[in-house]
């Protein structure tokens, strides 16, 4: 079940805009849909990250994945467990680029005895990374039909992506790296038994949409060969807010372009907001130097000072002294010596 | 809310790279492709439609038939033979490559290897 809804939802999808397209309604699935799903996406992010700037992070809360700084004669492990702004910017680097935190992943199994063992799981690192970097390259190379002239890095990305010229028109390798990645991505979610049972809708649903529009936009490209020159009218015309639909640009054309709608209005009300995310979690990108800076809770009340053990015992030395507790400092002697 | 300053300025960032076609566009100038008509003839290989989206395997499969089957016998386009070639057959009714062939893989940002064995059949002046 938690596997087949999103696999009809996505179904669905197809279904309405294959039905929509032909059924006339190109102006709401060309145009309206697009600027809607924009929009939402854009507001819906935005609206997000600022709530997560409201809630207030009191304490310094990194996840400490090494040595944190001590002393001098203990070597620190500056990046997993960083201290200064530097070493946090170096561990988001890493965090953003490379999915350091996945790379560290384990995995927990038992085998005979019984014994529990703990080994090194690189799976999802390798198989995000895989999908990541070649849905970037993806969405980088679209800016051919968004942008004209067309920008000098987007010709550079077509080269190196096509470079090994396979059929005509060129076969892109981030097409095949980012379906066989989904689908790795997947089998790992059905396949692993603990993963399978963590796994929610909401886990296949991205995978099921994200897969769905690599194979659309691959049949535009290799298979059914959509009429490039007017798709690229109609994306300009959306960014320079002129659009027009220049013949029938297809089903396929109109179903790619519903799902990505989907996926633009699904992203920020769903785990794919982790593109935020991650720049905003406080278990990355604080330092921890809690022993260096005094971290004032921000809730607290400015009226409330301080109360340091020294002025406490000030205040109430006497009925300590009375009650038999130890004190740091003696009351002053009974009779004060003469002056 | 806390760290304004950070918060907002990757917040502008972020909204800058989604609409850089938007802006992007506001400062180049678009061209919309206007083709070169033939006037040699009115009929072409195919349709327009087929050829609009799929020349490109047309002229993949004449290349694989002629260079690597010697399938070179010329086909029928109502009655006049053409010969299955770029230069020979494509480029009689097209002449020009830069009006013609290149309008669109300009636009859409298309880089054929056409060119790098083939050149545009010359004017006599030259």
């Amino acid at each position: 079940m938690k596997i087949l809804y999103p696999f009809v939802a996505v179904l669905g999808l197809i279904v309405i805009a294959t039905i929509g397209s032909r059924a006339g309604m190109e102006p709401l699935f060309g145009i309206v849909f697009p600027y809607l799903a924009i929009l939402i996406f854009l507001g819906g992010f935005i609206n997000k990250v600022v709530g997560w700037a409201k809630s207030p992070v009191p304490f310094r809360i990194p996840t400490t994945c090494g040595q944190a700084n001590s002393l001098p004669w203990i070597e620190q492990a500056c990046f997993d467990n960083p201290s200064t702004s530097f070493g946090v910017t170096v561990r988001m680097f890493l965090e953003v680029f490379l999915f350091r935190s996945l790379f560290r992943n384990t995995q927990a199994d038992v085998y005979d005895g019984p014994k529990l063992r703990y080994g090194s799981s690189k799976y999802l690192w390798l198989f995000g990374l895989l999908f990541h970097y070649s849905f970037l390259v993806i969405v980088l190379r679209h800016i051919r039909l968004f942008a004209d002239p067309i920008p000098f890095f987007v010709k550079i990305l077509e080269f190196f992506d096509g470079f090994l010229q396979i059929g005509l028109p060129h076969l892109y390798q981030s097409d095949l790296v980012i379906v066989g990645a989904i689908l790795l991505l997947l089998l790992r979610r059905m396949l692993l038994t603990n993963v399978r049972y963590i796994s929610l809708p909401a886990d296949y649903f991205p995978l099921f949409l994200i897969l769905a529009i690599a194979l659309s936009g691959m049949t535009m490209r290799y298979l059914t060969r959509a009429d490039v020159v007017n798709i690229k009218q109609l994306a300009v015309g959306l960014a320079t807010f002129k659009p027009v639909i220049v013949g029938d640009l297809g089903a396929v054309f109109y179903v790619h372009l519903f799902l990505v709608c989907a996926l633009l209005v699904y992203f920020p009300f769903s785990k794919l907001m982790h593109l935020g995310g991650v720049f905003m979690s406080p278990t990355r990108n604080l330092a921890n130097n809690s022993r260096m800076v005094r971290h004032i809770n921000p809730w607290n009340d400015p009226n409330l000072k301080p109360h340091s053990y020294a002025s406490y015992e000030d205040e109430f030395r006497t009925f300590m002294v009375e009650a038999g507790i130890p004190v740091d400092k003696e009351l002053p002697a009974e009779t004060p010596a003469a002056e | 809310m806390y760290d304004k300053g950070k918060v907002l300025t990757g917040l502008a960032i972020f909204v800058a790279i989604v609409t850089f076609p938007v802006w992007y566009d506001l400062v180049h100038a678009q061209h919309v492709p206007k083709l070169e008509k033939p006037t040699l003839s009115k009929k072409c290989v195919a349709d327009i439609a087929y050829m609009r989206t799929s020349h490109m395997v047309l002229l993949d499969n004449w290349r694989n038939e002629v260079v690597r089957e010697e399938k070179r016998k010329m086909i029928d386009v109502e009655g006049k033979p053409y010969a299955k070639s770029l230069q020979m057959g494509c480029m009689k009714c097209h002449p020009d490559q830069k009006k013609f062939c290149d309008e669109c893989h300009t636009y859409a940002d298309v880089d054929p290897f056409c060119w790098d064995c083939h050149f545009q059949p010359q004017k006599e002046t030259k």
